[in-house]
């Protein structure tokens, strides 16, 4: 009976596990994620595909602003790290740390998008529009849906500050920061591939 | 629930407490922050031959790195290493078969 209520007690501390003893939020976050491989590998391949699709407007090359990029990729870099300082944190169970560094990636992250959103403009203007050719069709989807996850992951962010603030998180606090977190790498993996794939190697 | 089942639990959440120190995560960034660097001098400065083959091994040691440390692979449970990669596999898989079928590698 001790022991029952013992391992009742545990898995409400630590979340709903599977039989392996795993935990079933991280399962179905690492599923999704490689799920998510699947829609950003296509993505970036119809990209390498039409990226020499030049028909009208600037190529590739006259548009780019590396120096630009460059910075704004060790902005999401440096925001894996600050991510990575929130779930220690988390696992330490100081709030307030949490709180600081999920604060200072969501703004890390909201720099980033500011960027894209800069960049864009920028492009825009001189001459890129979505459907001026193939290339500026797909690196725009690409880009703009990576964004998007960006996006999404400042809100799920700035939501779990709230959330630890108020003390209503249910379950496994370190395990919720930590799926948050596991979500924001993912978005920068992902930005490694396409700063190297997109900007670094010339159509 | 058994004690054997709650042992496996607790088991499965100490494998969180191997993770690296605050300072061997900085050391991590520091590494990916020269890696980015080395990758943008490749614009500027040229290599030559080794232009696609030195940007692919930084990019891909940039990808292990984040996802092993930052993403706690190398320290979790395997299943999440298989989940992962499965996908991360199936995509590569289908989307070079894709590329090959419109000709992409002999351009």
């Amino acid at each position: 009976m001790a022991d029952t209520m013992h391992a009742a007690a545990h898995a409400a501390d630590h979340g709903h596990h599977s039989a392996t003893g795993l935990s079933n939020n991280k399962l179905a976050m690492w599923l999704f994620l490689g799920s998510e491989c699947l829609l950003f590998g296509g993505l970036i391949s119809t990209y390498m595909l039409y990226r020499g699709r030049v028909s009208d407007g600037p190529h590739p090359s006259q548009v780019y602003d590396i120096p630009f990029t460059s910075v704004s990729s060790f902005v999401l870099l440096m925001s894996s790290l600050t991510m990575v300082l929130a779930v220690t944190s988390a696992q330490r169970n100081d709030d307030s740390k949490t709180n600081l560094w999920l604060t200072v990636t969501a703004l890390l992250g909201a720099t980033f998008i500011g960027g894209q959103v800069y960049e864009f403009t920028t492009f825009y203007r001189e001459g890129m529009g979505f459907t001026t050719s193939l290339f500026t069709s797909s690196f725009y989807t690409l880009t703009g849906f990576h964004g998007v996850h960006v996006s999404v992951g400042v809100i799920l962010l700035l939501a779990t500050v709230g959330i630890i603030k108020r003390n209503k998180v249910t379950g496994n606090k370190a395990e919720s920061v930590e799926l948050v977190g596991l979500y924001w790498h993912f978005v920068d993996i992902v930005w490694i591939v396409i700063f190297t794939l997109v900007y670094l190697i010339p159509a | 629930m058994d004690t054997a089942t709650a042992e496996t639990q607790g088991e499965a959440h100490d494998e969180k407490h191997e993770h690296m120190s605050d300072a061997g995560y900085i050391r991590i960034a520091l590494i990916l922050a020269a890696i980015t660097a080395l990758e943008v001098s490749t614009y500027y400065i040229d290599f030559g031959p080794f232009f696609m083959p030195s940007l692919m091994i930084m990019m891909v040691a940039k990808f292990v790195m984040v996802v092993s440390y930052f993403m706690h692979l190398k320290f979790d449970n395997k299943v999440f290493s298989f989940l992962f990669y499965t996908g991360l596999a199936l995509a590569l898989f289908v989307y070079i078969v894709a590329l090959a079928t419109f000709k992409f590698f002999l351009q």
